[in-house]
């Protein structure tokens, strides 16, 4: 079986690979680039685990196939950081404690990030709506809303 | 399998006309995914349209609106012309799923989809939605209703695809809504849903109605005989209750863990009650 050849932007970066038919962005994502950030949870779009933003959008990568990121820009947790230079969510996230097993963080993280582009001073409400297709199993939900809060806080004065 | 990403309609319909095997059409995915990783559908070739000119747009045109088969959910939110003439059209179409299933679903594989729950399904019954079918033989236009014909089959033959969803222009006084009911607030399957749709007289007096309820029959429900009772009043306490009743009635549902036979015809009632309520109220009547 032949592959499909790719050319997209990840991060910024022109990146061409060679995936199958009915390979997920998510399976090319991890298992051909090496950008292990976005996990699998459910596999199904469920959990929100392999969150990306593909041209603006908010979408679970393994809901994707690989084949379809042809000439569009894809922004993954691995771009969320300038160099050793945190996003203030991912350190907002570090100061409220608000992982634990930290699978679902890339997800969270990806997600709030894309609600902060849309709406950059939600309500607590508008952020657990926003954030209801990432599913935590370890922190049930406060520190995680309340590390958004404050990272709207940190984003709206800088 | 193979991948293709066609740049023309009829190209997509050659292909899918021609194709040896089993073939699925890609828009969204956020239903063909699931069912490829769980192998429930194996189709040797994937017929990606989004590429296809045209149909990622909402097209506002002199009939109303046009929704081109590949446009997300998320747009149809973003669309203050489609959201202000068709508001229960819209807030169907954005109760399906998370926000990262929005920035992918769309309304004809809601529909093609052909679940009895599907959400943006009786909000397009209800407001008289077409659907515009092309295929080997041409172009043609059905109501939407006539789309799926049981849980998981449409109408479609092979080679065909939904190009676009057709909503009306509005006539002045009119209003629709949809509402259904989950045991949650957020991202669940219906367990009932109804879909109303009025347009109003001048003394605020129900000209037209079209009633549709999801969840509780093997395709959704346009009912007729509901919207007969909305015709003529201006939704007093009375025709509301018969409202309720005449649904409740005209549901066929299952027992299942989501709900049962009796909850669902009760549920029926009260959602067809209050959707009529607020798609009144959205037609301007007092």
């Amino acid at each position: 079986m032949a592959g499909v050849a790719v050319s997209t932007t990840i991060n910024g970066d022109a990146v061409e690979y060679l995936c199958q038919p009915d390979e997920t962005l998510l399976d090319v994502l991890r298992d051909r680039l090496g950008l292990t950030g976005a996990k699998e949870g459910c596999g199904t779009g469920d959990c929100g685990a392999c969150s990306i933003i593909l041209d603006d959008r908010l979408v679970c990568s393994c809901l994707v196939l690989g084949a379809e990121a042809e000439g569009r820009r894809v922004e993954t947790i691995e771009g969320m950081a300038h160099g050793d230079t945190l996003h203030p969510l991912q350190q907002k996230f570090l100061e409220h404690a608000a992982l634990q097993c930290g699978i679902c963080t890339p997800g969270f993280l990806i997600a709030a990030k894309d609600l902060l582009a849309k709406n950059p001073d939600p309500t607590e409400e508008e952020i657990r709506f926003g954030l209801a297709g990432n599913l935590c199993r370890c922190t049930g939900y406060d520190k995680i809303v309340r590390a958004v809060q404050d990272a709207a806080i940190v984003m709206k004065g800088a | 399998m193979r991948y293709i990403r066609p740049l023309s309609i009829e190209d997509a319909v050659g292909q899918l006309a021609g194709s040896a095997g089993t073939a699925a059409i890609l828009a969204g995915g956020s239903d063909l995914l699931v069912r490829m990783k769980g192998g429930f559908a194996e189709p040797e070739l994937i017929v990606d349209i989004k590429a296809i000119d045209g149909l990622s747009e909402i097209r506002e045109t002199a009939e109303g609106f046009s929704i081109g088969a590949a446009v997300p959910c998320a747009v149809l939110g973003e669309n203050t012309a489609l959201k202000k003439a068709w508001p229960g059209v819209v807030e169907a179409a954005k109760l399906i799923g998370s926000k990262q299933v929005q920035g992918r679903c769309t309304i004809v594989g809601n529909l093609c989809n052909a679940s009895p729950a599907a959400d943006s399904v009786p909000a397009l019954v209800a407001a008289g939605a077409k659907a515009v079918v092309v295929g080997p033989g041409g172009r043609r236009t059905v109501p939407v209703q006539s789309v799926p014909t049981a849980p998981g089959k449409t109408s479609l033959a092979k080679g065909e695809i939904i190009e676009a969803i057709l909503l009306d222009k509005r006539a002045p006084r009119s209003g629709d809504a949809y509402l259904r009911f989950i045991p949650r607030t957020e991202m669940d399957i219906a367990v009932v849903s109804a879909g109303v749709n009025l347009t109003l007289d001048e003394h605020g007096v129900v000209k037209s109605a079209r009633v549709a309820l999801g969840a509780v029959a093997a395709t959704v429900l346009l009912v007729e005989e509901a919207a007969e009772v909305l015709i003529g009043s201006k939704l007093d306490e009375a025709t509301l209750e018969r409202l309720a009743k005449v649904c409740a009635g005209a549901c066929r549902p299952i027992d299942d863990k989501r709900g049962t036979i009796e909850f669902r015809r009760k549920v029926a009632g009260v959602l067809a009650k209050r959707a009529a309520t607020t798609a009144y109220a959205r037609a301007g009547g007092k």
